[in-house]
């Protein structure tokens, strides 16, 4: 029995110990916002928030979250309180950052959770933090975007 | 190019109390059909583009799939601008996969009057009566960088400009005054005299009683409303919160996932498997045999992969199953010491260039082949329910899918639905020539009377691609005693697409382009820029060496080859200038630069290169001047370069396809290596724009030249010339004269 909060609801789910939360949340639950890349934790495509660390859900299994408070792309602005959009969404379409557009739920987790604990980011600490795979290759945007987001101390 | 659009006719019809503006057949057509579906309500729109309706709203439907290029707003600008609709008023739709006309000769006919050839990757359509399609701007195949060249400016142009004349002569009707005296803007007509002003959803169905012009009048840039300027992608905001709807996302009532595991050897077909460990799992419904692979059904797709994985299907030996790279490359090489060649250009005398040459310089030059890797893994969702068949995939030709559901499934191609769906990346993986996805979701599904999504794992979706091939080539280049570059020949393997790939722009008096054919087993695939990209490489790199050899500046050699092509000229000195290419570098930096004309479109490309101290490749910058004749949106075209450029360079620095034992060696993001922010360059991009020139496209043409351009940075930063792909395979040491600069 798998037990979770998702986006502030609260899920039990009698399922196996070992799927990959990746799966509960596309399959068990609907939630398709966080996408399947690869599998093995390399593209980044599926990352949520676990108490608000990002997270590669397609490596992580449901029995390392138990009691969790995840957080998917569905449920991002509505945790900041930020209806429609939170900052870094803003950024994302004001610098047009999208094409395909399938990393990039993904791409906002990460960006998101690196933001919380580094607010103004350096290139290198942004090249280190976010591995996440583009193959539209978005990455000159998406570097501008988070630059725009620095705070003014 | 003057263009002409006789063999194009608008029809218009009311629909719902609005009008409805698109492709048609003179009325009373030939075709019953164009007749009878124009009239309807249900289905008249399919191959039209553009709707009014009384709220005022103007709905652009757009026959293209989205795959991040910005279509369907592009598009939409071209119609709105002509017809001078108010932006904050136009809708955009996707075209749901229905046809029209069953006619495929029209589409040769009418790209040929454009001046055009048909694309290659379009012939099996035009020659396909069972694709039904008549022309181009119907077909709803995006690929080639077709989308703004035919669609935009043959269909959505024309389209809003007879419409918009259209609305003009019902208001000047209406009020009785002459049509000279109203004018159109933000979708309203104005009668200028009186100032009296009508909307065009108040207007929409009264413009029904005209007749819309076969050849209504085109604005001039300098009357662009939107054309030309950074308008926001429509497709974004749904982007960046999850909401957007992948194939991969169908998730239709009652809905099983299907895991596939596809013969590793290409063409080998299933002898046996026991089903027993799968079905004794949690979740699995079925396993299902298909003539080369095996699927196993559950509730829950990592439930059906978790039991796929127990299974130990038996393949058939194959005469490939030794065929290994190493045994690829041999076979080219033998191919080009022996077998035919086949005369692509042959200009001047090359024999006598090389008999009389006072130098020769010779190189071969080869790449790996490469996977597409698409964010997005192929899936494809088929519910066979009723005698019918719905489909949720992404794709790059809704249509195409229809046609190979309903062949594949036994149904009418009328019975089969295709929802429009995002696409997690296309770049030539999605066309549906090489979209073996497709057969297999519908053999699997077909089993069933509830939806199941058939979805690859990764290494499924590296393993089973259609491939860009692998390619050897060969030059000898012809100097005669000044140093001057006399002649070029070059050799290499299987035919083009485009045909003039392998075509270098550059002015020399004794060509003789040749290929040779030496096919394998592994099944051929459109890559971005298709055989641009290898091609480019080889013949960038090579016009490096001659460039060095001759003991010119690799910049000053091109653009005196570039004489009698002013358009090249200007993009290759555009480039060179906003990279500073005579500029003092950061000590261990080096400048490359390459140039390449495709799909109507020249780009030059300036790498700025340095070798990190573990002996890798470090790309800081590339400068990209591109020519596309005329930018629609700067902001999406130089999105466009941005992602042209990294796609190339990912496979210029990582891109390898290995194949061992007849089958694809390389199978996830950890042996397939992918660029990541921390080695995406600083990308500097400049539109140039040509009056006179027909519209380019931009989705590929920034890709070819990239791989040649850093390959001759390093050639300066190291005195090792490139002649194979990827760079991960080196590791560098730069010269001494480059490590104390």
């Amino acid at each position: 029995m798998a037990q979770f909060t998702v986006n502030g609801v609260a899920h039990t789910l009698d399922i196996e110990d070992d799927m990959p939360l990746l799966w509960a949340l596309r399959n068990e639950l609907g939630l398709t916002g966080t996408k399947f890349g690869c599998g093995i934790a390399a593209c980044g495509a599926c990352t949520v928030q676990i108490n608000g660390v990002a997270t590669r859900s397609c490596v992580t299994p449901v029995s390392a979250v138990n009691g969790a408070d995840i957080t998917t792309i569905e449920g991002l602005a509505d945790k900041a309180g930020a209806e429609p959009y939170t900052a870094v969404q803003q950024a994302w379409i004001q610098h047009q950052v999208p094409q395909c557009g399938y990393c990039q739920s993904g791409m906002i987790m990460a960006v998101s959770a690196m933001l919380e604990s580094t607010p103004n980011p350096s290139d290198e600490q942004i090249d280190r933090t976010i591995s996440n795979v583009c193959r539209c290759g978005t990455y000159p945007r998406i570097r501008k975007a988070i630059h725009s987001l620095h705070k003014t101390a | 190019m003057p263009v002409s659009r006789r063999r194009f006719i608008l029809g218009a019809t009311v629909i719902g109390g609005g009008l409805l503006i698109g492709y048609a057949a003179t009325r009373p057509s030939k075709h019953r059909l164009v007749n009878e579906q124009l009239a309807s309500k249900q289905q008249g729109y399919l191959t039209t583009w553009l709707r009014i309706d009384p709220d005022n709203h103007v709905t652009v439907i757009v026959p293209h799939s989205e795959m991040g290029q910005g279509i369907l707003t592009s598009l939409p600008m071209m119609a709105a601008d002509e017809m001078d609709a108010d932006w904050n008023l136009v809708r955009v739709e996707q075209a749901p996969a229905t046809d029209l006309f069953a006619n495929g000769v029209l589409l040769k006919g009418f790209a040929e009057s454009l001046g055009f050839g048909v694309p290659r990757f379009l012939d099996r359509l035009a020659e396909a009566g069972s694709m039904k399609v008549a022309e181009i701007m119907n077909l709803q195949i995006t690929g080639g960088s077709s989308s703004v060249r035919f669609t935009g400016e043959q269909g959505m142009r024309v389209a809003g400009a007879a419409a918009r004349e259209m609305l003009i002569q019902a208001a000047a009707a209406q009020w009785g005054v002459p049509v000279a005296e109203c004018d159109a803007r933000l979708s309203h007509v104005t009668h200028l005299p009186s100032n009296r002003s009508l909307s065009y959803g108040q207007l929409a169905t009264a413009a029904a009683a005209f007749e819309p012009s076969r050849n209504p009048r085109l604005k001039q840039p300098a009357e662009f409303t939107l054309m030309g300027k950074p308008i926001p992608r429509v497709d974004i905001p749904a982007k960046v919160n999850g909401t957007a709807p992948y194939g991969i996302d169908a998730r239709p009532a009652g809905m099983l996932y299907a895991a596939v595991r596809t013969a590793p050897v290409f063409g080998a077909s299933l002898v046996s498997v026991d089903p027993a460990p799968a079905l004794s799992r949690r979740g699995v419904v079925k396993v299902v045999e298909l003539p080369d692979a095996v699927a196993v059904v559950a509730d829950n797709y990592w439930r059906a992969q978790q039991a796929l994985n127990q299974l130990q299907p038996v393949f058939a030996e194959t005469p490939n199953n030794q065929v290994s790279t190493e045994s690829i490359f041999a076979q080219f090489d033998q191919a080009l010491d022996n077998a035919e060649r086949n005369e692509d250009v042959m200009e001047g005398d090359m024999a006598d260039a090389l008999a009389t040459a006072a130098s020769v310089l010779e190189a071969n030059y080869r790449v790996p082949y490469l996977a597409h890797a698409a964010m997005e893994p192929m899936n494809c969702t088929v519910h066979f329910h009723d005698g019918k068949c719905d489909v949720w995939t992404g794709t790059q030709d809704n249509l195409g899918i229809r046609g190979i559901v309903a062949k594949v499934g036994g149904l009418q191609e009328t019975d089969v639905t295709v929802h429009p769906v995002y696409l997690g990346g296309g770049f030539g993986r999605r066309l549906p020539q090489t979209t073996n996805t497709i057969d297999q979701a519908t053999l699997i599904a077909r089993e069933f009377d509830v939806p199941v999504q058939t979805l690859w794992s990764r290494e499924e979706d590296t393993r089973q691609d259609y491939y860009r091939p692998a390619v050897t080539s060969r030059f000898r280049a012809a100097f005669n005693a000044d140093k001057q570059l006399i002649g070029w020949e070059n050799t290499y393997i299987g035919k083009n697409e485009p045909a003039e790939a392998a075509h270098t722009p550059y002015n020399i008096p004794n060509k003789a382009i040749s290929w040779v054919d030496s096919p394998t087993h592994i099944p051929f695939g459109s890559w971005r820029s298709v055989a641009h990209s290898q091609h480019t490489f080889f013949l960038e790199s090579f016009a490096d060496e001659l460039a060095h050899h001759a003991g010119k500046n690799p910049y000053q050699f091109r653009l005196d080859l570039l004489a009698n092509k002013p358009r090249h000229a200007r993009v290759l000195k555009t480039a060179a200038e906003r990279a500073n290419w005579e500029q003092n570098l950061p000590a261990g930096h080096a400048l490359g630069i390459a140039l390449q004309e495709s799909f109507g479109s020249i780009a030059a490309q300036i790498a700025e290169v340095s070798i990190a101290a573990d002996g890798s490749v470090q790309v800081h910058k590339v400068t990209c001047a591109v020519d596309c004749g005329r930018v629609i949106n700067p902001d999406t075209a130089a999105a466009q370069v941005e992602s042209g450029i990294i796609y190339g360079l990912t496979a210029a620095l990582y891109g390898q396809i290995s194949i061992r034992e007849g089958q694809v060696v390389e199978g996830n993001f950890n042996d397939y290596q992918m660029l990541h922010l921390a080695q995406s360059p600083q990308i500097d991009v400049v539109l140039l724009e040509s009056a006179e020139a027909s519209l380019g496209g931009l989705g590929e043409p920034a890709t070819p030249p990239v791989a040649a351009a850093v390959a001759n940075a390093i050639y300066i930063l190291t005195g090792q010339r490139i002649r194979e792909l990827p760079l991960k395979n080196y590791r560098f040491t730069t010269t001494p004269s480059e490590r104390t600069a």
